[in-house]
């Protein structure tokens, strides 16, 4: 039998140690999110944002078009990706018992797992193949990677719709399709934004599937089948150049804090909900 | 009757057929099952595009693309053909996700027993908070901040007291370089952190609280109570650290941006190396003369797939089996 001191002194060192992981995990957060800030704001101002992108290696320009872009392509991919994940979920919550059910169940953790290069090939075999690079290819490889991760947030957020508000719907003789889409989703709806929010923040930061779609351009949208800009892609090319640095920390900067700006908001969402 | 002639004999046969069945609740259940197997689709349809595409190179170089060294798309004697061999593609991969791993597992387990034996309540809201906005960071910054802050560090201040202490190992000898295997698998430890915490937390949370209270009743200390619930937790543990694999396997951006993007079959970390996810972004939209090219690309896709596919695949079942376990155990109680 070990000695009391001799357990205590290990339960000492083992929970600081657990302790100690945490604050490592957190040194390159707040590391990533100083270095940003002190090396973004500098080269912010109201032209920065307006600005065409001047050519790879020459000072100064904006990052306008890469802003439209980002909101384009993820616009794009929204509309695509939002109402095939949703009623996807809606069929595996309603109908969760059937086997096609808990296979596209199993499938759809797949998908979310698939590396986002892989995506990015994915979209270039499907669209860049038949039109070129496109932004139609960048919304249809991000809408992919949209999909699963709302599908499965919807069907959380409908599992935990209590029985009681199904059956209130149902004995006022609403058939169940009607109760699905209007009582059952209402009551769900915080959840199923908390979910669009996610897929959101997940897909505006992505790079390498756009990479291989939208290939990235240094000029202003100019219609759904021609190559753009956009905000990660606009980071990477400038990081390849040190006469960039101020220019890529600026646009780092920018795209934190549009994926900060939805995250606090799904923190807000939630929050309400436990309260 | 006069608009009765109007309507095909067909269609009207198809209404006595479907009277009193085509309920508005079974359309919907149609519709929604046939937006549900979109997975179906997109995941056929992805397998089927990815192999067809690589088809040309699994044809000219057959398994030698697996085992081969040599990446010379464009070689210098124009009569000699193209050769594509992925091992150190397959080689970097491996080591880099090994080194995430190492590094990334203990730190991830340490703050999923902080989160969910240690702390208090109201700060483990905060702090899981942080956490979370980790895994909410774009690639592309991480690669970003590896290369302007990360790289800097290791290589003055880290890496030369790695290689004076631990230089004797073949794997930290040799010239230190910044942009490295060692710096891709740090950022990638950095990066597997919050999926393998947060899923460890859910799984520690999941263990009923029976097993602690009768360690506690026997006057266990705190770190004997975390060690029983790690080892009744222990398989939904290895199924969280497999899919933390997946995302070092798939990860793309932060190490193309870190790791160098030299084809070699290094021996020592500080050595620049390249990942399968890596070669595809770096050299895809380049890749347009020779058509055994993009194949060749491809077919480093349709590895990276079935990698992915099967890390992940297990690493699901292992989790719903031992959630399952732990169900089965409550409701015996």
């Amino acid at each position: 039998m070990r000695s009391y001191t001799f357990r205590k002194i290990k339960n000492r060192i083992m929970v600081s140690l657990a302790y100690m992981a945490l604050i490592i995990a957190l040194i390159p957060l707040a590391s990533i999110l100083i270095e940003t800030i002190l090396r973004g704001l500098p080269a912010m101002n109201f032209s920065f944002f307006f600005e065409e992108i001047s050519p790879l290696g020459e000072p100064g320009g904006g990052i306008g078009p890469a802003i439209q872009g980002t909101l384009i392509v993820v616009a794009l991919a929204s509309i695509i990706g939002i109402p095939i994940g949703v009623l996807s979920g809606i069929y595996l919550a309603e109908f969760r018992q059937t086997e096609i059910a808990s296979i596209a169940r199993f499938l759809n953790d797949v998908l979310t797992n698939v590396p986002s290069i892989v995506l990015g090939i994915f979209g270039w075999t499907l669209i860049v193949v038949a039109i070129g690079w496109s932004v139609i290819a960048g919304a249809v490889a991000l809408a992919i990677m949209m999909i699963p991760i709302v599908t499965r947030t919807t069907e959380e957020a409908i599992k935990l719709v209590p029985t009681t508000i199904r059956e209130a719907a149902i004995a006022l003789g609403v058939p169940q399709w009607k109760t699905t889409l209007t009582v059952v989703l209402s009551s769900a709806k915080k959840g199923i934004a908390t979910g669009i929010l996610l897929a959101v923040a997940r897909i505006s930061g992505e790079t390498a599937p756009l990479l291989l779609t939208i290939l990235g351009s240094r000029f202003w949208f100019s219609g759904f089948t021609e190559p753009t800009a956009a905000l990660p892609l606009a980071i990477f090319n400038f990081s390849q150049l040190p006469i960039d640095w101020p220019r890529v920390w600026g646009a780092s900067l920018t795209l934190i804090l549009m994926i900060l700006l939805i995250n606090i908001i799904i923190r807000y969402v939630t929050r309400e909900k436990y309260g | 009757m006069k608009t009765n002639k109007k309507i095909p004999a067909f269609l009207l046969k198809l209404r006595r057929i479907f009277k009193g069945r085509l309920s508005g609740d079974s359309a919907f259940r149609v519709a929604t099952m046939l937006i549900a197997c979109n997975i179906f689709v997109i995941l056929g349809l992805m397998l089927y595009n990815i192999i067809q595409n690589s088809r040309l190179s699994i044809q000219t170089y057959g398994v030698g693309f697996l085992l081969g060294t040599t990446w010379q798309p464009f070689p210098p004697n124009p009569n000699v053909l193209p050769s594509f061999g992925a091992l150190p593609l397959i080689w970097g991969t491996l080591v880099t996700s090994a080194i995430a791993l190492f590094l990334g597992v203990p730190v991830s387990l340490g703050i999923a027993l902080a989160l969910s034996e240690f702390a208090p309540k109201r700060f483990n809201y905060i702090v899981s908070f942080f956490v979370e906005l980790l895994s909410a960071i774009p690639s592309v910054i991480y690669g970003l901040w590896g290369i302007f802050v990360l790289i800097p560090f290791l290589q003055y201040n880290l890496f030369p007291i790695l290689q004076a202490t631990l230089g004797f190992l073949p794997i930290f000898q040799g010239t230190i370089r910044g942009p490295s295997v060692l710096t891709g698998g740090i950022v990638l430890a950095i990066m597997i952190i919050p999926t393998v915490s947060a899923i460890s937390r859910d799984i520690f949370a999941a263990v009923p609280n029976s097993q602690r209270e009768a360690i506690i009743a026997l006057g266990a200390t705190r770190w004997e109570k975390a060690r029983i619930v790690m080892s009744y937790g222990r398989s939904g543990v290895i199924g969280a650290i497999m899919l933390g694999l997946g995302r070092a396997v798939g990860e793309t951006m932060a190490v193309t941006m870190v790791i160098g993007n030299s084809f070699n079959m290094f021996t020592s970390l500080f050595e620049p190396g390249s990942t399968l996810a890596s070669i595809v972004a770096n050299e895809f939209t380049e890749a347009s003369s020779p058509p055994v090219y993009i194949s060749a690309l491809m077919e480093v896709g349709l590895i990276l797939f079935a990698l992915a596919i099967i890390v992940n695949a297990s690493a699901r079942l292992i989790i719903w089996r031992s959630t399952r376990k732990v169900k089965e155990a409550e409701m015996i109680r």
